[in-house]
């Protein structure tokens, strides 16, 4: 599944992208909990009773603020969750 | 068999209970719904809300809660109804529910009283991509809802106001504080207030639009949620996402709550 959590607003479009179907049998070793400086990335069990990533609530509604200092303006080339991640995985829409 | 599927979303409670039927020749016919119930939360506590429509659907059926070997919630407040056996996202039941009662859907389109949301569906009912938007309420019923009244209008006139319009007003505010605003001058400039109301409804379908496009539209296309009794509103998003029909079911608050009892049946197995 591929779930979008985010919002959009005045100022833009800010989604992150978690293709679930990629976090069972993580290649990754669930590296994009320690990833994020922030954090946000959870580990649950969905409806389908798989255990994927996801936002944590508390992030999905800040995330253009959460994301920032990842950004190339934050000093990144790259964003530590996407790079940690198995390629594809997770997405920024922005 | 009777499971039941609790939808406690931010403005109303839905139960749906579910009775699982053999119908010989018919192997289609696997289950029937055997009563819905809506109940508005009004004044009294959203945890009291679920038991005491519950309990009034029960009895509305004619059925005993031991009757009932499986309680599935879903919805903003599902994890307040204590007596659910378990609970599922809005959507999985969403999904499942569009699913089941109509099988070539495969676009979900949700527009409840606080959020809306679209989603991806296989041939089995299961959510397989979906977007909504976590932080604003402009692109759901509330909205439509604040509108309807800087207007003075029933939501029902405000609905069918905005058929006989054929302007379009384009509405830049995206927070519902502003866009108000925005209402109050359109008004003070003499716009009549069918074409505001319009305005507003095609605002509300373009940001649920921007969310279905973030999954993609594929297949049939199904609206569930209360938004759909808005005459308005359903063809601003036909329109908005320029698709020839739209699939309205005649209960659609309850799609959710009978996706829910659905799964709960399912996990029966």
């Amino acid at each position: 599944m591929i779930a979008n959590y985010g919002y959009k607003d005045g100022s833009g479009e800010y989604y992150i992208s978690i293709d679930t179907d990629k976090c069972i049998d993580c290649a990754a070793n669930r590296a994009c909990l320690t990833a994020c400086p922030k954090e946000m990335f959870e580990m649950i069990t969905d409806d389908y009773d798989d255990e994927v990533a996801w936002v944590k609530k508390s992030n999905t509604r800040t995330l253009a603020y959460d994301c920032a200092e990842c950004k190339p303006a934050g000093g990144h080339t790259s964003l530590p969750c996407t790079t940690a991640c198995t390629p594809g995985a997770i997405k920024h829409s922005w | 068999m009777i499971t039941a599927g609790i939808d406690m979303g931010s403005r109303s409670v839905k139960v749906v209970l579910l009775e699982e039927i053999k119908v010989d020749g018919a192997p289609q016919l696997n289950y029937s719904v055997k009563k819905a119930h809506l109940m508005m939360p009004g004044d009294i506590d959203a945890d009291q809300a679920a038991e005491k429509a519950f309990t009034e659907a029960l009895a509305a059926a004619g059925v005993s809660r031991d009757q009932v070997t499986s309680v599935f919630a879903t919805g903003a407040g599902r994890k307040q109804v204590e007596f659910a056996t378990e609970g599922v996202t809005e959507m999985t039941a969403g999904a499942k529910g569009a699913v089941f009662m109509y099988p070539q859907a495969r676009t979900v389109v949700d527009v409840g009283a606080e959020e809306g949301r679209g989603i991806k569906t296989d041939s089995d009912g299961k959510a397989i991509d979906f977007a909504g938007n976590e932080k604003c309420a402009a692109g759901a019923g509330s909205f439509a809802e604040a509108m309807s009244r800087a207007l003075q209008m029933s939501l029902k006139e405000f609905g069918e106001a905005s058929l006989r319009s054929d302007k379009s007003i384009p509405m830049n505010a995206q927070c519902t504080v502003f866009a108000e605003s925005e209402v109050v001058s359109l008004i003070h400039s003499a716009t009549p207030k069918e074409d505001i109301a319009k305005a507003v409804l095609d605002a509300v379908a373009s940001r649920v639009c921007a969310m279905v496009r973030r999954v993609g539209i594929e297949g049939n296309v199904v609206l569930i949620g209360g938004m759909v009794h808005n005459p308005g509103f359903v063809a601003s998003l036909k329109n908005a996402m320029d698709v020839d029909q739209v699939l309205l079911p005649d209960l659609p608050e309850f799609v959710s709550a009978l996706g829910c009892a659905l799964i709960a049946a399912e996990r029966q197995h």
